[in-house]
């Protein structure tokens, strides 16, 4: 089996969430699409930093645990905070998703398009 | 039935809530406090004391969660946290830097107290991310559902 | 590591099933699989602060698109998707994949083995720098705080943008002119 497996089925999973926002014309399938490859960017970052054997970042005071069978603690720290940016976007899209329904009764995209002026 | 039961989810529902949202509560308020000792921290904290207020909406229906923290006190709320944070970065300044740790040896690490300035970063954050996140909450949900119910 | 691929494998099931279901709670529903599927991946990986902070987020955002949009009464009549744009979105994204693949053995480390010349400094030093014993968070708190300011920033904006966009009445024009003349 090929070395880099997993990153090959987490950038599958970012080309669906990327399939679906190309070729659907449901808003709500739209913002699916986004958070799926949100997810999946996510997950490659922390695939990036697991080392084989680690343990998690977290020190002890019981225990003694070396520094060096740490996996790598730098993407965690920028991927927590990318969640949560991700929410509030996600937020905002849903936000936006609502006042078009409530503008054109509709959340086909297409419709949207011919009774625009 | 009395009144109370007019709005929201069925008895059973309610009954369970009542009894787990405050230890919701609780486990949001230990997440923050261990931010530094344990796995979670003021996001993950922040979003489980929004989710104790969520809980709450979705079972009693909105007028009760909307009662106790209304659209208004979670803007200031959220306010508060940010300045918190900024107020601590500022004050950094004073001791050599942006975001120094003035007060870092201050306790033994592992204890509750210690790692200086950073569990108070984590009590701003999580103010911040949570009103935020129950603040959106409100003005997508709740407040619809009032003006789609009053124009019927 | 073989619980990771199955996990992988539900999660792309997941996925596939979220963005060809016609029925849009199913869809939102399925979703959930693939964030929680990534939740237990994350603790697999020994992220657990990363899988805490997913799996709440994950049932805030199932909460939100459910209740804010699907107790609307949405026409059910199939949406069906643009059949030409479908099969180029599939040519590219095939293409993609592949250079992806090729890009992979080019230049990235094998899974496992991760790169840590810029960030083995933090195991080290956290403990005896900062005094907390969780090294995630005296990244994101001290060593790199300047990224969790812009991380409140843009919560902010996010907030500040929802809040406008659902006000439930605007300004009329009297009133502009009403201020004008004032």
């Amino acid at each position: 089996m090929n070395a880099h497996m997993p990153y090959i089925l987490c950038l599958i999973l970012f080309c669906i969430g990327i399939y679906a926002v190309l070729s659907k014309r449901n808003i709500i399938k739209i913002i699916l699409g986004v958070v799926i490859a949100e997810y999946a960017v996510n997950l490659f970052l922390i695939l990036v930093a697991y080392k084989a054997g680690g343990r998690a970042a977290i020190f002890s005071t019981t225990e003694h645990i070396a520094p060096q069978s740490m996996v790598d603690p730098l993407p965690h720290a920028l991927v927590l905070t990318s969640i949560v940016i991700g929410l509030a976007t996600t937020a905002f899209m849903i936000a936006l998703a609502i006042r078009l329904y409530g503008k054109y009764g509709t959340f086909d995209i297409t419709r949207m398009r011919e009774l625009r002026g | 039935m009395s009144k109370e039961h007019e709005h929201g989810m069925s008895l059973i529902v309610k009954t369970v809530t009542r009894l787990t949202v405050g230890l919701i509560f609780l486990y949001g308020i230990y997440i923050i406090l261990h931010g530094h000792l344990t796995p979670g921290g003021g996001f993950a904290g922040g979003v489980i004391i929004a989710l104790s207020f969520i809980n709450l909406d979705l079972a009693f229906g909105g007028k009760v969660s909307a009662g106790i923290f209304s659209k208004e006190s979670t803007g200031v709320v959220e306010a508060l946290g940010a300045l918190m944070f900024l107020a601590l970065a500022l004050i950094g300044l004073q001791y050599g830097g942006f975001f120094d740790n003035f007060l870092h040896p201050d306790g033994e690490p592992g204890g509750l107290v210690s790692a200086g300035i950073i569990p108070l970063e984590n009590i701003a954050i999580s103010l911040k991310v949570g009103a935020g996140l129950f603040g959106i909450f409100l003005t997508l949900i709740v407040l619809q559902k009032f003006e789609s119910e009053s124009k019927q | 590591m073989i619980e990771l691929y199955v996990l992988l494998g539900l999660m792309i099931a997941g996925a596939i099933i979220a963005i060809e279901v016609r029925n849009l709670l199913s869809a939102v529903v399925a979703v959930g699989i693939v964030g929680l599927g990534l939740s237990i991946i994350f603790l697999l990986l020994k992220a657990p602060d990363v899988a805490i902070t997913q799996i709440v987020v994950e049932i805030a955002a199932v909460i939100l698109l459910i209740r804010a949009t699907l107790h609307r009464d949405i026409a059910t009549k199939p949406c069906s998707s643009r059949p030409f744009g479908g099969f180029m979105a599939v040519l590219f994204l095939g293409l993609a994949v592949v250079a992806g693949i090729l890009t992979f053995d080019g230049g990235l480390n094998p899974f496992g083995e991760p790169l840590m010349t810029v960030s083995e400094f933090y195991p080290l030093n956290a403990v005896a720098g900062t005094g907390a014993t969780n090294v995630v968070t005296s990244v994101i708190l001290d060593y790199r705080a300047y990224d969790t300011l812009g991380e409140a920033t843009v919560l902010f904006t996010a907030v500040v943008g929802v809040l406008t966009v659902m006000r439930s009445r605007g300004r009329t024009k009297e009133e502009d002119l009403q201020e004008n003349h004032e």
